[in-house]
């Protein structure tokens, strides 16, 4: 044990260039895969409380495959697996993008069900009794309000997809983590890289919580 | 049963025979019959869990019933919720204020009341605005047309209800207990509004527990005790001279106090 272990500042943030690149990707995989995901979610979230009753199953097994199981074995799968069924590799920005997107969007099926379901029988009463359609009952009365409840846990659900990106360094995507590992491999200072490798992080999360306080103070977000 | 009508002509517009509901093992509605005719006013009264508001729900398909027949205003409503184009026909014609008024919260006062006329039946929003604004007039809320109904007192949210069904021209208002989730100093206000409606011919179902306004608007008060209709006649006769034991014994029970 090196008793006399010394934080080196400057080693510290002499890797922050060397980190920046990885942002980029972070971000895109993050944000490309959540897109994707509440387009998922909006649909399977739909499909398991909607009227047609044979669409409620396929939509619950697909929640529970993807929230019961890891996101890394997921993205392994993807990217090593599906491969094989394909006949051609996938990329790794591919792969860390698809998997976000099936794991989001699982959690978020979940928060489109729970938004909607959580808006009053009263609504949907009022709006059919004025004539509206069960669609347009949905569209301009249940939805708006659901979507307004649902903005804090899709805030929360996007925080955990961007720190979820990390482990996406295994597939070798030139993520914040791949970023912080190729440093060290030539300097071996892993103490204060992986320290600027959180801080980046916590940049990232904290401007989000931020943006979506901002919301919420504006009172355009809840109820 | 789909006869050609004219407004204000004989047929009823509302015709129920041999309404049966039941909620699972629970046998809520038995035998009604109903009808109400053009410019009617009907009060139900009741204990609750009677089925009065579950009775008038049926009347615009909020609930299903599994035998026997509604025609409201020419059409019919089928058993087990089959009605299909009929029920989408009754329901823009036939208004309904709900207990807990069930404003729309993300939208504003004005919006509430022009959704229903732009979107069901195509007007233009200026044509909607200028009724909606002549609506809000006569309840009393033109000045907070432009609020969310979340800032208005439940006497204000009430009445803008009141003028979010009428402003689909409805030919029948349902009232589920109109005036039961409000505070006492706001049930008058109400109340008025419907009244002026009264005056002006609306034919009117509402369940209430307003047992004076009852007697003073009612053209007939029906009673209904364990969703069956047990008594209906005038006002006069049910609450001065009840003809039936458990009309009398329900009618002690709450004008009491």
């Amino acid at each position: 044990m090196d008793v006399t272990f010394q934080f080196d500042w400057a080693a510290a943030f002499s890797s922050i260039p060397h980190l920046l690149p990885g942002i980029p990707w972070t971000l895109l995989i993050s944000f490309g895969g959540l897109a994707i995901g509440f387009v998922i979610g909006i649909i399977f979230g739909l499909m398991r409380i909607g009227p047609v009753s044979w669409l409620r199953l396929p939509a619950s097994v697909y929640i529970e495959v993807f929230r019961g199981t890891p996101i890394l074995v997921q993205v392994l799968f993807i990217f090593y697996g599906l491969p094989q069924i394909l006949g051609g590799p996938i990329n790794a920005l591919t792969a860390g993008i698809a998997a976000i997107a099936v794991n989001s969007g699982a959690y978020i099926s979940e928060v489109v069900r729970g938004g909607v379901q959580s808006i009053e029988r009263g609504q949907r009463e009022a709006s059919l009794s004025l004539g509206l359609s069960r669609v347009q009952a949905f569209r301009y009365v249940i939805w708006p309000q659901a979507f307004r409840r649902m903005i804090p846990p899709l805030g929360n659900q996007a925080i955990i997809s961007i720190k979820d990106t990390s482990l996406f360094s295994v597939i070798g995507v030139g993520e914040l983590v791949r970023q912080g590992q190729i440093y060290i491999a030539t300097t071996f200072t892993a103490m204060e890289v992986y320290l600027m490798v959180a801080l980046l992080y916590l940049a990232i999360t904290w401007t989000l919580s931020l943006l979506l306080s901002q919301l919420e103070r504006r009172g355009l977000v809840g109820q | 049963m789909n006869s050609e009508q004219s407004p204000g002509g004989n047929e009823p517009i509302v015709n129920m025979e041999k309404v049966n509901k039941h909620f699972g093992s629970l046998h809520v509605l038995k035998d009604i019959d109903l009808e109400v005719n053009p410019g009617e006013v009907v009060v139900i009264i009741g204990a609750s869990g009677s089925g009065k508001s579950t009775l008038i729900r049926c009347i615009n398909g909020l609930e299903e019933f599994q035998d026997g027949h509604i025609v409201v205003d020419g059409n019919e409503l089928l058993p087990h919720g089959k009605s299909g184009k009929a029920l989408q026909k009754i329901r823009t014609e036939v208004g309904m204020v709900f207990q807990q008024f069930n404003l729309f919260p993300h939208l504003s006062v004005l919006d509430n009341v022009i959704l229903a006329p732009m979107k069901v039946r195509g007007w233009s929003r200026e044509d909607a605005v200028e009724i909606a604004e002549r609506l809000l007039e006569r309840v009393g809320i033109a000045d907070q047309a432009a609020k969310s109904p979340t800032q208005l007192s439940g006497g204000q949210q009430q009445r803008v209800a009141l003028a979010r069904a009428l402003a689909m021209e409805p030919r029948l208002m349902l009232f589920d207990e109109p005036t039961s989730a409000l505070d006492p100093e706001m049930i008058g206000e109400v109340l008025d509004a419907m009244r002026e409606l009264a005056r002006e011919g609306m034919t009117m179902i509402i369940v209430s527990h307003e047992m004076g306004f009852a007697r003073e608007v009612a053209d007939r008060v029906i009673y209904v005790h364990k969703g069956e209709i047990a008594e209906e006649a005038p006002p006069e006769t049910i609450f001065d001279a009840p003809a039936d034991e458990r009309t009398r014994s329900f009618l002690s029970r709450v004008l009491q106090h």
